[in-house]
């Protein structure tokens, strides 16, 4: 019989976290990462930022993980898609008819991006590799006119990206504010206030009936016609595979504050999982943070290795348009009142502070040198779950640090 | 003094655990003072996304890059593990009469 190997499904930023992390908590047999892509893991994050614009050819820019697989003795297969998984005899097949057998499994599957259930969707590009941020950049290079359905990070940032490249975005947004479910309403407003400013149009409310190759017809009958149509409308856990094996998913594939699924043998984490953050809740949450996935893929590889930690990550996740930086710390929306601290002319840290006086969130926009430090302290008082007097909080004379010292 | 030493700043320039930036001849860098008074130089580009270093947060002799905290040793340079695994670039410095110099180059 084969020596026991750890598999992972899905070589991205997640995957490849718990690829060395498994190495590094001490499990000395095989570990195997399979990924559909034909890169190693890299970052995302550029994908709508940095690689659209900068002058220099784009190559995926390999996460800080891909350079040790070697060293480590992990073996990366790309071109591998998993297709499904037969818990009882612990085996993967592959799309190629091969198979393997796993002591234990990690899905590290990500999120795909949400399709439009309109005519003419397929029409509309979409963002989430670096092949599909390729093809942009060439439409993009072109200047001329996109048309971004959808008001989220990715439609913002790429509206962002083209306007930086010296073409006019149109945006449409179905709710009447951007980033309604993700951003507290004051920072969003002057997120919204710099698009505008940077020549962006807007339509709020605006529901799209039908797409095509160089137009967007709304439920209103308008027609707006552009070069480009993008749908940024959200990403969808990728959760088939778990499905078909008799997992539990809902949104995203339940799993534990150990990040193990309702199979023994099978572990889960990054953008595919919704897991108990107890820190927070008993109800799993999931999240699609660069932060997040790093850490628990870690944490997935560290548990696979027999360490058996529950997660005690504080979500952090930051979004770049222009030179605005907004980062978001822990839960926003756990907060019932706030406390406002004024970084610089143009930069605001909020503070978020549950009914028992407990900080459990912090979100703040404006350049990255004011916003930076503070967020930082912010994101370690929330996980000290520290009670920090708001009248501190809101004194700019106070320096934020005395209350790590506490 | 010899060759090769910048005159960089007032000591007082620095708070205690903290870092600030200095460009000579084109070049960044980040000049840290500890709790203890000591002072530090590095390169001032986080190694990973050449973002500035001195705009993040100073904890004891760590600092942080500002954009996804990566973190430094900046008393030696050594990356402290992922996102950063190329170690910083240090500088020998020298405190004169309540001036920071560091040797360049
Ligand atoms: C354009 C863009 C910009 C972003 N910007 C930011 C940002 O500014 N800040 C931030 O915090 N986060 C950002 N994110 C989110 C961040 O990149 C994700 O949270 C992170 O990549 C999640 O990592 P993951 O490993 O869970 O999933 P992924 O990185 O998506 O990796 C999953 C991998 O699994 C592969 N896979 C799926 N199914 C199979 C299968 N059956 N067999 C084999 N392989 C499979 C996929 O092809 C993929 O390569 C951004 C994401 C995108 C797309």
């Amino acid at each position: 019989m084969a020596r026991p190997a750890m598999i992972i499904v899905g070589s991205g930023e997640a995957g490849g976290c718990a690829a060395v992390a498994l190495r590094e908590a001490g499990w000395e047999g095989p570990i195997t990462l399979y990924g559909e892509e034909r890169h190693g893991p890299y970052e995302r994050p550029p994908l709508s930022k940095e690689l659209l614009t900068e002058k220099e050819p784009p190559k995926p820019r390999p996460s800080a993980e891909a350079g040790r697989f070697d060293e480590l003795g992990i073996s990366h297969r790309p071109n591998s898609r998993v297709i499904d998984i037969d818990p009882a005899g612990k085996e993967i097949s592959l799309h190629s008819g091969q198979t393997a057998h796993y002591e234990k499994l990690l899905l590290a599957t990500g999120a795909r991006a949400r399709l439009m259930s309109v005519p003419g969707s397929e029409y509309a590009l979409t963002l989430r590799s670096f092949e599909d941020a390729w093809a942009l950049r060439h439409l993009f290079g072109a200047g001329g006119h996109a048309v971004i359905i959808g008001g989220g990070f990715i439609g913002l940032e790429l509206a962002a990206s083209a306007i930086k490249l010296g073409g006019r975005v149109t945006l449409l947004e179905n709710q009447e504010r951007l980033l309604s479910r993700a951003v507290p309403a004051e920072l969003a407003q002057r997120l919204h206030e710099e698009h505008v400013c940077r020549g962006v149009r807007f339509h709020f409310g605006a529901s799209v009936s039908r797409v095509e190759r160089r137009a967007v017809i709304l439920e209103n009958g308008e027609r707006i016609a552009g070069d480009v149509v993008i749908c940024g409308i959200g990403a969808e856990p990728e959760t088939a595979l778990a499905r078909k094996a008799g997992l539990r998913a809902q949104n995203g594939i339940v799993t534990d504050d150990r990040l193990c699924t309702s199979n023994p043998a099978i572990y889960a984490c990054g953008d595919c999982a919704a897991s108990v953050h107890p820190q927070f809740s008993d109800q799993p949450m999931r999240f699609e943070s660069w932060q997040i996935a790093r850490e628990q893929g870690a944490l997935a590889g560290r548990n696979m290795a027999g360490a058996n930690e529950r997660q005690s990550i504080v979500p952090w996740f930051w979004s770049q348009q222009y030179d605005l930086h907004l980062q978001i710390a822990g839960l926003p929306d756990l907060g019932k009142s706030t406390v406002v601290r004024p970084l610089s002319d143009d930069a605001v840290l909020q503070f978020y502070i549950d009914g028992g006086g407990r900080l459990v969130g912090a979100a703040a926009l404006g350049q990255l040198s004011d916003v930076a430090r503070d967020m930082r302290i912010a994101q370690m008082l929330i996980a000290r779950k520290a009670t920090p007097d708001p009248a501190v909080l809101a004194a700019t004379e106070r320096r934020l640090k005395t209350l790590l010292a506490a | 003094m010899e060759e090769g030493w910048i005159d960089a700043c007032a000591i007082d320039d620095i708070e205690e655990e903290d870092v600030i930036g200095f460009e000579h001849g084109g070049h960044a860098y980040a000049l840290y003072r500890t709790l203890d008074d000591r002072f530090f130089c590095t390169d001032g580009l986080c190694t990973h996304e050449q973002v500035h270093l001195c705009d993040g947060l100073v904890m004891d002799t760590i600092i942080e890059c500002p954009k996804h905290n990566g973190r430094f040793d900046f008393t030696n340079g050594k990356a402290k593990g992922a996102p950063v695994c190329v170690d910083l670039k240090t500088y020998e410095t020298e405190v004169r009469d309540g001036r920071l110099f560091i040797k360049a180059g």
